[in-house]
């Protein structure tokens, strides 16, 4: 067996198997955006959009975009049957209010007790900007955040402390990376799956806070190649 | 060219209403032109726009005060224009000193560019709270404790209290002299209905300004409304001009 670290759309389709079915999700910017395509079809997932959108469907199909009706990214997107249209403060008494059942958003750094770091690199140029992603994070029943494990230098993205500008602080309840599933508990981070052909031990060499798990660790469920 | 309708700051028309109810003509709301609808805005003003991902930008009105020119405004809005698109027209012309946004945008050249330079000055809000902030003034809200940000940057310096055992911080009722708002239609009293995502923000900013000025689609009879569909009330509006659909992207 080939042994590499999952592709962004296999992170996507691991981070869909998180999904019961029947809830009502938030997909944030980057790899989270890519879930949407790898849920079961025999399941049914409500699609949240911040700018007022619940049970938005797929992308338009080219030359029936209305742009009216577009996700948080500014791209044309569809509304399915039984799907509503309502202002910005109503889609974030969703957020905020603790409706969402899961939201899934991208992540720069992640600490061992759940803080996220994900709206700013220090020292990058220009003002940044927050957009949904504190009022989405502080109200998520289930907080899932995707993201490769290290850094483009190397560097463990999962920290005992986070150094970048936080999102919002004790919010993730599970981290699904290019090596790893990992949830956050109260006893700390516990490694529950890894990347078919890694071992725990390499997965920890990685990651700065110390990962509990049991003896045997299974490997993903992939099905993408 | 001038409209009928004017700001009357802290009181709006409620006073007249009260003392000369039984004779007053249905106030005018309906203005001719664009350019009317914005020729009385002031420099210094402080202006909230609608809009979110292309959707539901004033683009119109946003037009007619660059035309009009007015200075130092002070601006609140989701984003900062995507190059001289939607507000980017009037960083270019350098018209805003002040922004209050979620999202500044990386398309946003003109308000990147001054903000580097150091020639704005930039609150940045999480999204949720800019809604929530503009929806308690208009509620009479002067503040409320909120989650989001404790822990954070944005919880730097404001006061923070535990209450049934979790961090919150007190964040300020947000208002403004002006709302630029789009809406798909309106009748002749400034009831308003909107079309898919683009309501975003409008509706709520309705609300939080002293004088709202509403760019339409299309604007009907009083009474051609159904009244269950309507989501803005006209209590809400100043000022309505007609716009036809034309988008500055």
């Amino acid at each position: 067996m080939s042994k590499s670290r999952l592709t962004r759309e296999q992170i996507a389709e691991r981070a869909a198997m998180e999904l019961p079915d029947g809830v009502y999700v938030n997909l944030g910017w980057g790899i989270p955006n890519l879930i949407a395509a790898y849920v079961p079809s025999n399941i049914s997932v409500y699609f949240h959009s911040e700018n007022g959108i619940l049970g938005m469907g797929p992308r338009a199909k080219t030359g029936e975009e209305d742009f009216d009706l577009v996700d948080a990214m500014k791209v044309p997107v569809t509304l399915l049957p039984g799907g509503a249209y309502f202002s910005q403060d109503d889609a974030h008494v969703m957020t905020r209010g603790g409706h969402l059942d899961i939201c899934i958003l991208g992540g720069l750094q992640v600490s061992e007790r759940g803080d996220l770091a994900n709206w700013r690199v220090p020292g990058a140029k220009g003002a940044g900007g927050i957009g949904g992603a504190m009022d989405i994070s502080v109200g998520a029943q289930k907080l899932i955040v995707t993201m490769e494990h290290t850094a483009k230098d190397g560097l463990p993205k999962i920290v005992k402390t986070c150094t970048y500008p936080l999102t919002a602080i004790e919010c993730v309840d599970t981290i699904i990376t290019d090596l790893a599933v990992i949830d956050v508990t109260a006893e700390g981070l516990v490694l529950r799956e890894v990347a078919p052909g890694f071992t725990p031990a390499e997965v920890q060499a990685v990651t700065e806070p110390k990962l509990r798990h049991a003896a045997n660790v299974p490997e993903m469920p992939l099905k993408l190649r | 060219m001038t409209c009928a309708s004017t700001i009357q700051p802290g009181i709006r028309a409620i006073h007249d209403r009260k003392s000369n109810i039984a004779n007053m003509p249905l106030k005018e709301k309906v203005c001719p032109t664009i350019d009317a609808a914005v020729a009385d805005i002031p420099d210094g003003a402080t202006i909230m726009f609608g809009g979110f991902g292309g959707a539901g930008f004033p683009n119109n009105l946003i037009q007619g005060l660059a035309r009009q020119g007015a200075r130092n405004l002070g601006v609140i809005s989701n984003n900062c224009g995507t190059g001289e698109g939607e507000l980017g027209i009037l960083f270019k012309n350098k018209q805003i000193r002040s922004v209050v946004a979620a999202f500044p945008g990386p398309g946003a050249k003109y308000f990147q560019e001054q903000f580097d330079a150091g020639e704005i000055v930039l609150e940045l809000v999480p999204q949720g709270i800019l809604c929530e902030r503009m929806r308690a003034h208009g509620a009479g809200i002067p503040a409320f404790f909120s989650p989001v940000g404790v822990g954070t940057e944005i919880g730097r310096g404001k006061e923070e209290r535990e209450i049934r055992g979790k961090r919150y911080i007190l964040e300020q009722a947000l208002g403004a002299d002006y709302a630029f708002i789009r809406a798909q239609r309106a009748d002749h009293m400034g009831n308003l209905i909107y079309r898919k995502a683009a309501r975003n923000f409008n509706p709520i900013m309705a609300t939080a300004a002293k004088f709202t000025i509403v760019e339409v689609e299309e604007i009907v009879a009083t009474g051609q409304l159904d009244p269950e569909t309507i989501v803005t009330p006209s209590i809400f509006v100043d000022r309505i001009v007609q716009a036809p659909g034309k988008r500055y992207v």
